[in-house]
């Protein structure tokens, strides 16, 4: 039974092991692309800390939204199906960029790359843009409940995907100094598993938000 | 060490008991139909836990003593599946048994409705005083408005004078309630959470702003009892106090008539 | 195996020089854990210390106290007090030394890892801790002081600053920025926990054969990152209320002072639903770390396997799982629907099966061993008697018709004190006892901590069994004095019977600060596995080099508790012991 434990660690192909910086430092236990797997459930956990924390915003949504007198649907300005246009767009991209790299093609994942981050910094001040369209119609984070879950969860959503594009100016810094070889395909990995969640939670958000006007 | 040590937990467990069986410091008698039943249900409870607490406590005062090392070597045994089964099993039947037995006091309370006979009696909540208010003769609660509560006017409640429904309601700091008769209290708080408790009644429920929430019950004896605030509320959350009069028909018709408000 | 083949390009991981790297932002676990460790002793000593000064109310309202302003403490320092003392003791305490502190130092060895598997995270998990404690301090400071509404925080007492009350405005704002802070860190520490027990387990190191303690971190770690998310976004949302205007917890017409609040539609029930939903699992976050440690400290000494190992393992997860389904049973009364009412009631009452199978489990083991009383041992022999006291009390709190005369009296006060207080401090304790030798290669004073063992454990009970009584009369909790209720009066002399007790107790932990600093610059070198132990924290060096192993990773052959096997010359066999030389 140990060896069939063990087995399974050894045995899917973790080609090229070592952490993330590609360096064979041993982090714990010895199996190369240990510290690798663990990246990947780490950020698996991660994606499920966030998600508690949307399913708790989503039920004070649901509950505020059922009990009061006071809701006011929000005009949702159009420029948030752009945004998401351009969000869901980052999301191929950054694919593509992973691919490249699993090829072994450094260029073109480079350049993937920097698009992805541009889609993503577009996407943020698209969300900005959007916040001061609604303010010029007067409507702030205290004027009803529905535009302070408005608010509430775009921001929100906003923090996370600035601290994935922080992610990816970084994988940016390393491609740029040449540093960024098949051996750190983990970061861009669970970079890229970020970077969907933040897609599709984002798409979650929008049909809450229409449907829940 | 060992023998002191099974000698100190038996002696924590027969004291503890000592306190609950000898009833040192106890409820006071009830006056509310739940009452017998909320002493039964506890009984039973207290029993079932005072010999889980016994045994468990005893046993393992017993095992201290008996198996201190002696120099041997301990048996070596990893467990046993029947036991972990039985115990397993019969835990399961004794703890949901007693949670399901005493459901019935709960349906009383909270969802049975109250008869339709019953003294409708509003209790809000204000840092930190009860406001009691009695609909009067009409049997209707008149309109209540925030920019009217004003305890420096004399209106704690907001009630508003422009509403014919309101004439005859009457306002107390205490709560005044005959003897025998179904009550049914209307709970409201102005400010913050705060929380109704009459021990006598074995009964609480929480005073929550923006809700309703609603208790019944008939008082059997006649006599004062305190109503202390049972959820934090602020700095003189344990100063605030009112009192549950019951009262005789006769008494509780003379006291309504004497703090009715005069006609004008 | 590739065994060898790997071992020979893992070279021995050199240690960071410089006392920053080395003591200050350290990555080694280890240092992290002792970090954390001394957090929490000075959080307790806060918390301990606010304890006090509550006694001190309770049992004579009207003396004079020192440092406090004006000589005699108001209510509303008394309510600060209160509020303060359980955030920091639930927090920075609880949470903070049995996960963070041993969790950290004793997981990554017991499993045979170099390291957490993010030590950068790990480090940033301790400073956002930190941090989130310095927070905490700076509300005792701010104008208005603490805030008073209690460590469960209900709106709108905590949301509509402070027209509310004294310590309402910026304390209560700093304490929801220290919470919302400490989520963070918390966070980051359980994905860690998870991932490291997952994917760096040494070879063999199956689940079954973990050590119950790993269980425990590894229970407690998910349960974390299931909760500390929900009060994260509880915790914004009444920020929001306070400073951005939103009514997300407010509702309308509320006049205090005769001032309106213009806040509307919000709903109080909803905050106390999402705090609950973090607050209950919360409990087992504090006291499913102490279960482990008592398991492999009464195994340990009773010189036998743990009684029912995959049982135990069983009942953490249910007791993990069921935990999340349970919180209304602190709402019974709130105004929360009469039905739901009833289906938590069940699912509490259910909680208790696996907590009983635990407790028989205990007793099993114990029951034919060879008991060694070392002070870990009867720290760990109080715990199991302590959650067996505390534990029952629940029986009557959860359920609903019980709760109409019990909810927020002392009765509740004494169930939680008894059982995620002391007991899982005596959790602490006994972890504290056990693997000092390890942490800091030398042992603990034997005596001191017997004197200290049954001080305190005589004392908790003198403290925490007569506030059942309290709870009997009827006696609310949260109340700064018994002068306002005359029912209440009666009582004063169990309140000086009480706080004598606390006193004494709380004397006693000096003899337990004096025994952990003379112990760790003069106490008796500790040998590699002074305590006979089987798990793989004794297979190396006291304390252990910087990266555990020093690049030979153990490989482990059975489980955590093979005591007193027949036909082996020794009474325990190491996990690292081959079959053939085990026999």
């Amino acid at each position: 039974m140990a060896t069939i434990a063990r087995g399974h660690r050894h045995d899917r192909g973790d080609d090229f092991g070592g952490d993330e910086f590609g360096r064979f430092e041993p982090r714990g236990g010895p199996a190369p692309g240990a510290v690798r797997r663990a990246a990947r459930t780490g950020m698996l956990l991660a994606l499920l800390a966030i998600t508690m924390m949307f399913v708790a915003f989503t039920s004070a949504y649901v509950v505020r939204g059922g009990l009061s007198d006071d809701w006011q649907p929000i005009d949702m300005p159009r420029l948030l199906w752009l945004n998401a246009g351009l969000l869901l767009l980052s999301s191929v991209t950054i694919e593509e960029a992973r691919k490249a790299l699993n090829r072994g093609l450094r260029a073109a994942c480079n350049g993937w790359l920097a698009v992805t981050t541009i889609l993503g910094g577009a996407f943020l001040i698209g969300q900005l843009v959007v916040w001061r369209q609604l303010a010029a119609q007067g409507i702030y984070v205290a004027t009803n409940p529905s535009s302070s879950f408005f608010y509430l969860l775009t921001g929100a959503h906003g923090i996370h995907v600035l601290g994935g594009l922080l992610a990816l100016l970084y994988a940016d810094i390393e491609a740029w100094r040449y540093r960024l070889g098949p051996a750190k395909r983990t970061l861009l990995e669970v970079t890229a598993m970020y970077w969907h969640f933040m897609d599709g939670l984002w798409i979650y958000i929008l049909c809450l938000l229409w449907f829940g006007r | 060490m060992a023998f002191l040590l099974g000698l100190v937990i038996a002696i924590i467990t027969l004291a503890t008991m000592y306190g609950f069986a000898f009833k040192v410091w106890w409820f006071p008698a009830f006056i509310s139909e739940y009452g017998a039943a909320y002493d039964h249900q506890f009984q039973i409870t207290l029993i079932v836990c005072g010999i889980v607490f016994f045994l468990a406590q005893l046993g393992l005062a017993y095992a201290v003593w008996r198996y201190r090392d002696r120099g041997g070597r301990g048996s070596y045994s990893h467990g046993n599946n029947v036991m972990e089964a039985t115990w397993t099993i019969a835990t399961a039947i004794v703890f949901l048994g007693v949670a399901l037995m005493g459901q019935k006091i709960w349906a009383r309370v909270h969802l049975d409705a109250a008869p339709a006979n019953a003294l409708q009696v509003e209790v809000t909540g204000q840092q930190f005083a009860w406001n009691v208010r009695y609909p009067g003769p009409d049997g209707k609660f008149g309109r209540t408005k925030p920019e009217l509560m004003k305890e420096s006017l004399g209106n704690p409640l907001g009630v508003d004078p422009d509403d014919p429904a309101s004439k005859d309601d009457v306002v107390m700091p205490v709560m005044a309630v005959p003897v025998n008769r179904p009550v049914e209290v209307l709970l409201r708080s102005k400010d913050v959470i705060h929380s109704f408790y009459v021990r006598e009644l074995r009964l609480k429920q929480d005073a929550v702003p923006g809700m309703e929430n609603r208790l019944h019950f008939t008082a059997s004896q006649t006599g004062r009892f305190e109503i202390p605030c049972a959820e934090l509320c602020g700095l003189g959350h344990h100063q605030m106090r009112s009192f549950l009069l019951v009262m005789s028909e006769e008494d509780y018709a003379n006291w309504l008539k004497e703090n009715a408000p005069q006609a004008q | 195996m590739a065994q060898t083949g790997e071992v020979a390009i893992l070279h021995h991981h050199e240690a960071p020089k410089g006392f920053i790297r080395k003591y200050i932002f350290s990555l080694d676990h280890k240092v992290i854990g002792i970090q954390y460790y001394f957090l929490a002793l000075t959080a307790v000593l806060v918390g301990m210390t606010l304890s006090v000064f509550m006694r001190l109310r309770l049992a004579w309202p009207d003396a004079t106290l020192p440092l406090i302003e004006g000589g005699k403490m108001t209510p509303e320092q008394y309510l600060a007090l209160l509020t303060m003392h359980g955030t920091i003791m639930v927090f920075f305490v609880l949470t903070t030394a049995p996960q963070g502190g041993f969790g950290n130092y004793v997981l990554p060895i017991q499993i045979g890892a170099a390291d957490m598997a993010f030590p950068l995270l790990n480090m940033l998990s301790f400073w956002v801790t930190f941090l989130g404690f310095l927070v905490m301090i700076a509300a005792f400071l701010v104008t208005g002081g603490a805030p008073i509404a209690g460590w469960t925080g209900y709106p709108p007492l905590s949301a509509v600053g402070e027209i509310a009350g004294p310590g309402q405005g910026l304390g209560q704002t700093l304490w929801i920025v220290s919470l919302a802070i400490f989520c963070a860190g918390a966070l980051l520490g359980a994905l860690n926990f998870i991932a490291t027990t997952l994917d760096l387990r040494t070879k063999g190191m199956s689940l079954m054969r973990m050590p119950l303690t790993v269980w425990s971190w590894f229970i407690t770690a998910i349960l974390g990152l299931l909760a500390f998310g929900v009060l994260l976004a509880a915790g914004v949302l009444l920020l929001m209320d306070r400073i951005a205007g939103t009514s997300f917890f407010i509702p309308a017409g509320l006049v205090i002072s005769e001032q309106i609040i213009s806040h509307k539609g919000g709903s109080p029930l909803l905050w106390q639903h999402l705090f609950w939903f973090f607050g209950h699992p919360e409990v087992y976050i504090a006291i499913l770390p102490g279960m482990g440690v008592t398991s492999q400290i009464l195994s340990t000494f009773a010189r036998k396997p743990i009684f029912g190992y995959k049982a135990m393992v069983y009942a953490m997860l249910a007791i993990g799982l069921l935990g999340f389904a349970v919180w209304g049973h602190h709402m019974f009364i709130s105004g929360m629907s009469p039905y739901s009412a009833i289906a938590f009631s069940v699912m509490t009452l259910a909680i208790g099966v696996p907590s009983a199978i635990k407790t028989f489990n205990w007793l099993g083991t114990l029951w034919g061993g060879q008991i060694r009383f070392t002070t870990p041992m009867l720290y760990a022999i109080g715990f199991v008697s302590l959650f067996v006291s505390g534990g029952l009390s629940g029986l009557f709190l959860g359920q609903p018709s019980l709760d109409l005369y019990f909810h927020d009296t002392y009765f509740v006060v004494a169930h939680f004190h008894m059982i995620m207080g002391v007991a899982a401090i005596f959790g602490i304790f006994a972890a504290t006892y056990y693997w000092f030798p390890k942490m800091f290669g030398r042992m603990m004073h034997e005596g001191l901590g017997k004197l200290h063992f049954w001080i305190t454990f005589i004392g908790v009970n003198a403290i925490f069994m007569p506030m059942h009584y309290l709870g009997m009369v009827g006696h609310p909790r949260r109340y700064a004095d018994t002068t306002g209720v005359e029912y209440l009066g009666s009582l004063n002399s169990l309140h000086v019977f009480m706080s004598i007790a606390a006193f004494i107790t709380i004397a006693a932990q000096f003899i337990f600060l004096f025994n952990l600093f003379w112990s760790l610059f003069r106490g008796q070198k500790a040998p590699e596995n002074p305590w006979e132990a089987t798990t793989l924290e004794w297979t190396v060096p006291s304390p252990p080099p910087h990266d555990n192993f020093g690049g030979n990773y153990p490989e482990v052959y059975r489980g955590a508790y093979e005591y007193s096997k027949p036909g082996v010359t020794k009474d325990y066999v190491m996990q690292t012991t081959p079959d053939a030389a085990a026999h």
